[in-house]
C-alpha cells in the first residue's frame, strides 16, 4: 500500500538526492556494525527465500497459478499477510498514524475490515467456483469474453499500479541502507523475485511469503516492545497504548496535552467531518476485499472450510501488526515531543544527528535561541495567542514521518542488529507483495488472455511456458518503472482501492448472490463503476480539480465506495430489462453456494 | 440431496451472514466512527472508547467475527451434510 500525495513513503520517494551514492556516504554515522550486521541479516533471509524457493519450484500450471490447491489454511493465512502488507504497511503506516492521529484509524480499520468481507462474502464461494483467477470467475459467472477482457485490464492496471510502487521501495532500501546505489537495488529486488517468482510460481510465492511474514512480524514486533516497556512498563503494545506512564498519567491524555500545548489538534479525538473518513475507510475495505492479489490466496487451499479458515488466519497474522502500529505511533510521538520540544539542539541524542544526516529529520534554528521549536505554525490562532509572545519564528522542526518506525530502535536504545532487521522486515515486506502481484499480471496474460481467449488450444507445457516468461516480462517492466516511475504509479490507493472497490467486489458480489444477475447488468455497472471512479480520480488528482469541489467532501481516496454504490444501481436496473442468465450459469451460482464437491483448482495435471 | 434443502441451507446461511455484518458495520463505522465523539465520554483504562474501538477494537471484532462464521459454518455445513470430507 502506498499513499505518496499524503507525503509518506518519502523514505522509498526520495532516492538519491540526500545522498548519491558518489557524494554522502549514508550511514557511516551509524558506525560500520550497521551496515555489517544489515549486509549478513539481509543476506541470511535472501538466502532463505531463495532456498525455499529451489524447495518448492512448481510443475504444472494448477502449481504454478494456485500453488496445487494444496496449501494448508494456517500456511495459505500467513502468506495471505504477507502478501497484503507491503512497504508502506510496514515502513510508513505507523508515521502515518502518528501524524494523523484518531483519524489514522481509517487505515487501521480499512485495511483490516475487507478480510471479514473477503471470509464471508468471497472467499468460500470463489474457492468452490474453483479456477484460477479473478477475471476467470468474472468471464465463466457472466458467460462473456468482453466481461473476461474489461477484469484482465483491471487486474493488469490495479496491480501494475501496485508493484511499481513495492520495486521502487525496495530499490530505495538497499540504496538507504546497504550504500549501493539504488538502480542496482532494484536490480538486485528484480533478481531475487524473479528467481523464486519464475521458478516456484505460485507454489514458490506462497512458501517463501511465509518465510516473509515470520521475518516481518519479528522485526515489527521486537522494537515495538521493547519501547512499550521503557514508556509505560508494559510488554504488550497493544495494552501499553492505554497503560500510564511513569508519572502516573495515561499516555493517551499526556499526548492530547502535549499536542494541543504546541497547536497540534488533540490526538484521540476527530477534528474533521466524519464523510470523508467514513468513504475513504469503507473504499479501503470494499478495495481489500475486491484486489486480485489477495483474492488469487484462496484459490490455493484445498476446500470451502479451508478458504473460510484461512481467512481468518490471515486477519489474524495482519491484526498482529495492524493493532501494534497505532501503539508505536503514539509512544513514537509521545517521545518525540518529548525529546525534542523547546530542548538545546546541542544536548539532543545521537539518534536525532543520525537522522538528520539522512534528511529525514530536518532543523533549521529560526529565531536563533539554539532551542529546538517544534509546533503547529499553521495554527494562527495559537501563533498570536502563544508562538509570538515567545518570540518563535516558525515551527523549526520538519519530521519525516517513515522515521516514526525506523529511528523506533534507536530511540530505544536497541542494538545495530535491531535496525538491520527492521531493514529486512521492510524488503519482506516489498518483495512478498510484489511477488504476489506480478503472479496476478502473469496469470492474467497467459491464462486469461491467451488460454481462455487468444490461443485455447495451448498445451499444459506451452502455457506452463507462457505463464514462465509473462512473470519473467513483468519483473523486468516492474523493475524499469520502478526505477522511472509513471506519473499515475504515485497514487496507489486511490488507483488500486477505488477501482477495485467499484468493479472487482460489486462484480462478484452479485455473481454469487443474485442468481438473475445477467451480463448485460454485470458489464454496465463495471463499466459504470470503472469510467465514474476513474474520472473522479483523475480530475482530482491531475485535471486541475481542488479540494473544495469535492462531492460532499469525498476525497478521491474514498470514491471507489460511490463508484461502487453506482455499479450496484446501474447493474441491478439493467438486469431487470435485459434476459435472465442462461440455465446452467444459474445452475452454477446454485452449485457454488453450497461447499461440498470443490474438487482441486486445475484443468489439466502434468505427470 | 434435494434442492429445498439446499435452499434452507443457503437461507440460514444469509441469516448469519446478515447477523455478523451488522455488527461489522456497527463496530467499525457506528462506535469507530459515527458514534466515536459520543463514545469517547466513556473510558477503559487509558482509551477513550471511540479511538478504542477506531484504532484497536474493531480490528478485535473483525478477527472474531470471522472465527464465529467458521464457527456456525462449519456446524451448518455437518447439519445439511454439504461438508467436505
Amino acid at each position: 500500500m502506498v499513499f505518496p500525495e499524503r507525503g509518506i513513503l518519502a523514505i522509498w520517494e526520495k532516492p538519491f538526492q540526500p545522498f548519491s551514492h558518489s557524494t554522502i556516504q549514508p550511514f557511516n554515522l551509524f558506525s560500520m556494525d550497521l551496515t555489517t550486521w544489515t549486509y549478513l541479516i539481509v543476506g541470511i533471509t535472501f538466502a532463505l527465500y531463495i532456498g525455499v524457493a529451489w524447495w518448492s519450484r512448481a510443475g504444472s500450471t494448477s502449481e504454478f497459478y494456485v500453488a496445487g490447491g494444496g496449501v494448508p489454511p494456517v500456511v495459505n493465512g500467513m502468506a495471505t499477510a504477507a502478501d497484503w502488507m507491503s512497504a508502506a504497511s510496514f515502513i510508513s503506516m505507523a508515521g502515518l498514524i502518528s501524524f494523523m492521529g484518531y483519524q489514522g484509524a481509517q487505515y487501521l480499520m480499512g485495511w483490516t475490515g475487507g478480510y471479514v468481507l473477503l471470509a464471508l462474502l468471497l472467499a468460500p464461494y470463489l474457492r468452490k467456483f474453483g479456477k484460477y483467477t479473478v477475471p476467470d470467475f468474472i468471464g465463466e459467472r457472466y458467460y462473456s469474453q468482453a466481461a473476461r477482457l474489461v477484469a484482465v485490464i483491471c487486474a493488469l492496471f490495479i496491480s501494475f499500479t501496485y508493484v511499481v510502487g513495492q520495486m521502487k521501495g525496495v530499490g530505495v532500501a538497499f540504496s538507504r541502507f546497504l550504500e549501493v546505489p539504488f538502480e542496482w537495488g532494484v536490480v538486485i529486488g528484480v533478481g531475487i523475485v524473479f528467481f523464486y517468482a519464475v521458478l516456484g510460481g505460485m507454489k514458490g510465492i506462497t512458501y517463501t511469503q511465509v518465510a516473509q511474514y515470520c521475518v516481518l512480524i519479528f522485526a515489527y514486533l521486537v522494537p515495538a516492545i521493547f519501547i512499550s516497556v521503557i514508556m509505560v512498563g508494559n510488554p504488550v503494545p497493544q495494552l501499553g497504548l492505554g497503560s500510564a506512564m511513569a508519572d502516573g498519567s495515561y499516555l493517551l491524555d499526556k499526548l492530547d496535552l502535549l499536542s494541543t500545548d504546541l497547536g497540534f489538534k488533540e490526538y484521540t479525538t476527530s477534528h474533521n467531518g466524519k464523510v470523508d473518513l467514513f468513504f475513504v475507510t469503507a473504499a479501503l475495505m470494499l478495495g481489500t476485499a475486491g484486489l486480485p492479489h489477495v483474492i488469487v490466496r484462496f484459490f490455493t487451499v484445498p476446500n470451502v472450510a479451508d478458504a473460510r479458515k484461512s481467512a481468518g488466519y490471515a486477519l489474524v497474522f495482519i491484526a498482529i501488526l495492524y493493532t501494534t502500529a497505532p501503539a508505536i505511533s503514539a509512544f513514537a510521538r509521545t517521545n518525540l515531543i518529548n525529546t525534542v520540544n523547546n530542548q538545546p539542539y546541542a544536548e539532543m541524542p545521537a539518534w536525532f544527528g543520525n537522522w538528520e544526516a539522512t534528511g529525514l529529520l530536518k532543523y533549521e534554528d529560526k529565531n536563533k535561541d539554539g532551542l529546538i521549536q517544534y509546533y503547529n505554525d499553521k495554527n494562527g490562532e495559537y501563533v498570536s495567542a502563544v508562538a509570538n509572545a515567545k518570540g518563535w519564528k516558525g515551527n523549526e522542526l520538519v519530521v519525516d514521518r517513515d522515521i516514526i518506525v525506523l529511528a523506533n530502535p534507536e530511540i530505544a536504545k536497541l542494538p545495530a542488529w535491531v535496525i538491520a532487521l527492521v531493514v529486512a522486515g521492510g524488503l519482506a515486506a516489498a518483495l512478498s507483495t510484489a511477488a504476489g502481484l506480478l503472479l496476478v499480471i502473469s496469470t492474467s496474460i497467459s491464462h486469461d488472455l491467451l488460454k481462455k481467449w487468444l490461443r485455447p488450444g495451448i498445451s499444459e507445457k506451452g502455457e506452463l511456458r507462457a505463464a514462465r516468461a509473462a512473470i519473467a516480462v513483468a519483473v523486468f517492466v516492474a523493475g524499469y518503472f520502478g526505477i522511472n516511475p509513471p506519473g499515475f504509479v504515485a497514487q496507489v490507493v486511490a488507483w488500486a482501492f477505488g477501482l477495485a472497490a467499484a468493479s472487482f467486489f460489486p462484480a462478484i458480489l452479485l455473481g454469487i448472490f443474485t442468481k438473475k444477475m445477467n451480463k448485460e447488468g454485470a458489464v454496465a455497472g463495471m463499466v459504470t463503476g470503472l469510467v465514474f471512479t476513474g474520472a473522479y480520480i483523475w480530475y482530482f488528482k491531475y485535471g486541475g480539480g481542488t479540494a473544495d469541489q469535492y462531492w460532499f467532501g469525498i476525497s478521491p481516496e474514498g470514491i471507489g465506495t460511490l463508484g461502487m454504490v453506482f455499479n450496484f444501481v446501474v447493474a441491478l436496473t439493467v438486469a431487470r430489462f435485459t434476459p435472465d442468465p442462461p440455465e446452467e450459469v444459474q445452475e452454477m451460482v446454485e452449485n457454488i453456494r453450497i461447499p461440498s464437491g470443490a474438487g482441486e483448482a486445475h484443468e489439466v495435471q502434468v505427470p | 440431496m434435494s434442492t429445498s434443502k439446499h435452499r434452507t441451507y443457503w437461507k440460514k446461511n444469509l441469516r448469519y451472514l446478515a447477523i455478523l455484518l451488522v455488527v461489522w458495520f456497527a463496530v467499525s463505522f457506528g462506535c469507530g466512527i459515527l458514534f466515536a465523539d459520543q463514545l469517547n465520554h466513556i473510558r477503559i483504562g487509558g482509551f477513550k472508547l471511540g479511538f478504542w474501538f477506531a484504532q484497536q477494537g474493531a480490528i478485535y471484532v473483525f478477527v472474531a467475527l470471522i472465527f464465529i462464521y467458521i464457527f456456525w459454518m462449519n456446524k451448518l455445513d455437518k447439519e445439511y451434510g454439504v461438508e467436505e470430507k
